[in-house]
């Protein structure tokens, strides 16, 4: 299972953080400055796999963000890349060609869109086009709400 | 009423900040703005809020006081306000606030919602952070809808229920009978989300691992199904059907097929069908191999399939790809134990990998690399090991000595080779070798009588061409102290001779000892390198003394008190220094004295290979080397008693002090006297110095009884005129049947020059009967004269 997702900014700056196991508010700061640290402290042409602790730390450079999960000793790392290629894949369709500030200003989108792909730290859908739909719908349902409310949601 | 910001204005007002102070400003007007609007009440602007705070929270700031916010919003009847209430949450609470126990019964209405986004709301939040009770009040619904509900529904509450039994293994029961049916659903997402709630209960449960071995015909089914599919656009990844699906199948096939037949056997076509018809050139493809591989080599496979795995790993060491280098290494590490001769076969590649750029890559084939190592290939291993060390990373270099250094040891072809290597390791990474790799080489070539010539002009070769390595530098000291002789002969057979002159050596020795490279350990092997030369050398002696008394006042006490002692040696103890000085014994390398520095604990310094000429004996039972060492001189003739024993007691002087045992002998016969006998217990006076004015004794009990005494103490009264100092004895405790002794010595003073007496008391316990006894000694023992003794 993973234990936590983050996406940060080459600067360190943290964009998304996901946690599939329940750690005080000081660990997870430690955690975050820790990964941080390690993964911007790495060379351009090294592997994506680290060890951390007793974990696999898997992370991989899109642009001007990092993803970077930690798994547990039996998961898959080469399935791990996957899946963060999946989630990548998914907020480039949801946006149209992603970047890092459609992350920063719809930062609960992207949190719905990652809670339509894992769940308690396991992958829950393997179609793209599933979880595509899923969102497209949940989103319908908050407009028809808005627009029965004659506001906008946020 | 502050107008209302939306979302992305504040993001956009707090990113234009300049200062992290000017952004702590508006991050406290917003939050005071939130806070206003949280109290406000239901006006639809909630949400708005708390969105905000999720966004502030992320930065960094404290948002604890949104949790009350967040309970308030899931209840809300609005969508969008549930949707924000779930997601402030999962973010904000988690099983240690109280808060959390307030929204289970707000989902456990969102279970059963009409709207099935809603229930999803509720089923990710549970699986995100539901605490343990949560987790059992919530877990008949869970139940309820893994069996009753669309696909959709069912997956999330597959993998709700995963959670659920990570959290309270009890409830594992609840949800076995229903995973079972669960495998027979179309859904990739209920089909995944069955297959690692499975595993999850097999985990869990070997019960239930025996009840699942059962599922392996259909899980095989399944997976042949994906691999011989045809191509299905919604679930294909690089060629691969539903890749995720597939790894998570494998890894259950290796649960129920790890250390059993049967399921074993039902695996292993499909195993080799995977294994041949994956395409690996992508990612995906390589993840499904890779758990191929896993599940192949950790159940009962049948050979053929082993050579298989291990052909795939071989083949993943080529790739271009560093991830896939790395895992192949990873995954052979774990079984060049068990499958050695498969992946021998693939050496070659892992030490070519030594050569990668990536230091995780270097590590790894570093690790395989050493477990590699084997006797028919030791020697073109090494060469790669060493060609490594001079270009690998620092913080590989100490564990690469360590492996290169075990590795000689078990398989070194020649002890010739075995020295050449340790002297390589020593000359291109001297600095990163354990401590205990000096007294092994020596050790080593102590034993290699016949390279010591080789050794010793390979060691002045090193020595002089670079003095930086301390490691190197003090076994070079070491050799020519020991074999300068051979050294100064000038041929070797093994060597191209040159010639070395005792002014060369010399000068070699004294830069050692004066350079500010080396360490105080490395000056005191040059010290007594140069003093060893003494005795191997002809012309330059009174060199060797100039250097000695030099040192003398150095201001490195270690260093002074060897120079001091090997002063002595040429002034007093002259006609002694060739035996002190001989060569040093073979050191035998599984004597009592030979571990990790820690030699008897009364010799003051650990370290075995210090050279001090006395300590070769003393690497043994001390105390009877102490009269061996007495052999080697010629001086005295006398039966010696056994003369301060070895104690404990710190405050006597250690017996391994070069001076003190010369100072404890004087090369007159010394007498010892009985004095008291009584009950067992015989008391003897040993005089140990005697000068005008001054006395040292030493007073020895001993036991012949059949008992042991205990609490033994001695006190002594002397004339006015003289001072009585008494050290510390050795013991208290005298054990019975001669086993041993209790010393104490006395000092005592006598300016005056009067006759000395003593009366001393003799107290102890026996058998739990305490004693006390009176001895008068009217005159000391001393050269001419017997004592005289009255017992009172």
């Amino acid at each position: 299972m993973m234990h936590f997702l983050l996406l940060f900014s080459r600067q360190g700056k943290l964009r998304l953080q996901k946690w599939f196991l329940p750690l005080p508010e000081r660990e997870r700061k430690k955690i975050v400055k820790d990964m941080t640290t390690m993964v911007l402290a790495r060379k351009p042409r090294t592997c994506n796999f680290l060890h951390w602790k007793d974990l696999k730390i898997v992370y991989k450079r899109y642009a001007s963000l990092y993803f970077c999960c930690a798994l547990e000793n039996q998961d898959n790392e080469l399935m791990a890349l996957e899946t963060l290629h999946r989630y990548v894949e998914l907020l480039d369709k949801y946006f149209g060609n992603v970047c890092e500030l459609d992350i920063i200003f719809n930062f609960e989108k992207a949190y719905f869109i990652l809670d339509e792909l894992l769940m308690g730290g396991e992958i829950q859908e393997t179609s793209k086009l599933s979880i595509v739909k899923s969102i497209e719908a949940s989103d319908m349902l908050q407009e028809t709400m808005e627009e029965y409310m004659s506001k906008p949601a946020f | 009423m502050p107008s209302s910001v939306r979302l992305q204005e504040m993001i956009r007002v707090i990113r234009s900040a300049r200062t992290q102070g000017e952004e702590r400003g508006i991050i406290q007007r917003e939050c005071a703005d939130i806070r206003a609007q949280f109290r406000q009440g239901d006006n639809g602007e909630r949400s708005h809020s708390l969105a905000k705070l999720l966004y502030v929270h992320m930065l960094g700031y404290p948002a604890h006081f949104g949790q009350m916010e967040c309970v308030r919003l899931i209840a809300s009847t609005r969508y969008s306000e549930k949707r924000i209430g779930y997601l402030g949450a999962m973010m904000l609470l988690d099983e240690n606030q109280d808060a959390s126990l307030l929204i289970t019964n707000s989902i456990k209405n969102d279970l059963s919602h009409n709207s099935q986004y809603v229930q999803s709301l509720a089923l990710c939040t549970l699986a995100c952070m539901g605490s343990a009770e949560m987790c059992r009040d919530l877990a008949p619904e869970i139940e309820r809808l893994l069996r009753a509900s669309n696909s959709y529904i069912k997956k999330k509450a597959t993998l709700c229920a995963v959670h659920i039994i990570r959290k309270v293994p009890e409830l594992a029961e609840l949800f076995t009978p229903s995973a079972r049916s669960l495998l027979s659903e179309k859904n990739h997402g209920v089909l995944h989300g069955a297959v690692v709630l499975i595993t999850e209960l097999c985990e869990h449960n070997p019960g239930t691992l025996d009840q699942f071995r059962k599922a392996v015909p259909e899980l095989v089914q399944i997976m042949k199904g994906l691999v011989t599919s045809s191509y299905s656009p919604e679930h294909n990844v690089a060629g691969i059907s539903d890749p995720f699906l597939q790894v998570r199948i494998l890894r259950l096939l290796r649960i129920l097929g790890h250390n059993n037949d049967t399921a074993s056997d039902a695996m292993n076509d499909l195993l080799a069908q995977v294994a041949t018809n994956t395409d690996s050139s992508k990612t995906a493809g390589s993840a499904v191999l890779y758990e191929t591989v896993l599940t192949i080599m950790d159940i009962n496979s049948e050979s053929g399939l082993r050579v298989l795995a291990v052909n795939i790993l071989g083949r993943f060491l080529l790739n271009n790809d560093r991830n896939i280098r790395y895992i192949s290494m990873t995954s052979l590490q774990k079984i060049v134990q068990t499958d050695h001769n498969a992946v021998q076969r693939h050496r070659g590649t892992i030490v070519d990998c030594l050569k990668d750029q990536d230091t995780s890559v270097k590590r790894r084939a570093l690790e395989l690399s050493l477990a590699l190592v084997s006797a028919v290939n030791i020697r073109s291993m090494m060469k790669e090991l060493l060609i490594f060390l001079s270009t690998c990373p620092p913080e590989l270099r100490s564990h690469t000595t360590s492996g290169i250094f075990n590795a000689a040891e078990r398989y070194s072809p020649s002890k010739r080779w075995h020295i050449d290597t340790i002297l390589h390791v020593l000359t291109t990474a001297g600095g990163d070798v354990r401590d205990e790799t000096v007294p092994n080489l020596i050790q080593l070539i102590t034993t290699a009588s016949e390279l010591h010539c080789y050794t010793v002009h390979k060691l002045y070769r090193a020595l002089v061409k670079d003095i930086s390595q301390q490691s190197l530098v003090q076994v070079a000291c070491w050799c020519i102290g020991e074999y300068g002789d051979l050294l100064l002969k000038g041929e070797c057979e093994e060597i191209e001779p040159v010639q070395v002159t005792e002014d060369d050596v010399l000068d070699a020795l004294e830069t050692v000892l004066q350079s500010h490279m080396s360490s105080p350990a490395t000056r005191g092997f040059a010290l007594t390198a140069t003093m060893k030369l003494s005795t191997r050398i002809t012309d330059n002696v009174d060199r060797i003394r100039s250097i000695v008394s030099i040192y003398g006042s150095c201001i490195d006490l270690e260093l002074q008190q060897r120079a001091v002692e090997y002063n002595a040696l040429f002034k007093k103890y002259d006609h002694m220094r060739a035996a002190v000085l001989e060569r040093m014994p073979v050191m035998d390398k599984n004597s009592p004295g030979h571990t990790n520095g820690d030699t008897s604990g009364e010799i003051k310094e650990p370290d075995p290979s210090k050279p001090k000429p006395v300590e070769a004996g003393l690497l043994s039972e001390p105390a009877s080397q102490v009269c061996d060492l007495l052999d080697l001189l010629d001086g005295t003739d006398t039966p010696l008693q056994p003369s301060p024993a070895p104690t404990s007691n710190p405050t006597t002087t250690s017996s391994a002090d070069l001076l003190d045992l010369l100072g404890g002998l004087e090369p007159t016969p010394v007498l010892t006297e009985t004095v008291y006998e009584k009950n067992g217990l015989s008391l003897k006076i040993q005089c140990d110095k005697q000068t005008e004015t001054e006395v040292t004794v030493t007073l020895i009990g001993s036991n012949s009884a059949q008992n042991d005494i205990t609490n033994f103490t001695l006190q002594a009264a002397v004339p006015k005129s003289v001072q009585l100092q008494m050290k510390a004895p050795s013991g208290n405790v005298i054990p019975a049947h001669g086993l041993g002794q209790v010393t104490q010595t006395v000092v005592l003073n006598n300016p005056n020059k009067v006759s000395l007496k003593m009366r001393i008391r003799v107290s102890f316990s026996n058998q739990g009967a305490v004693h006390q006894d009176t001895v008068q000694i009217d005159s000391f023992p001393t050269q001419a004269s017997q004592t005289s003794v009255s017992p009172l």
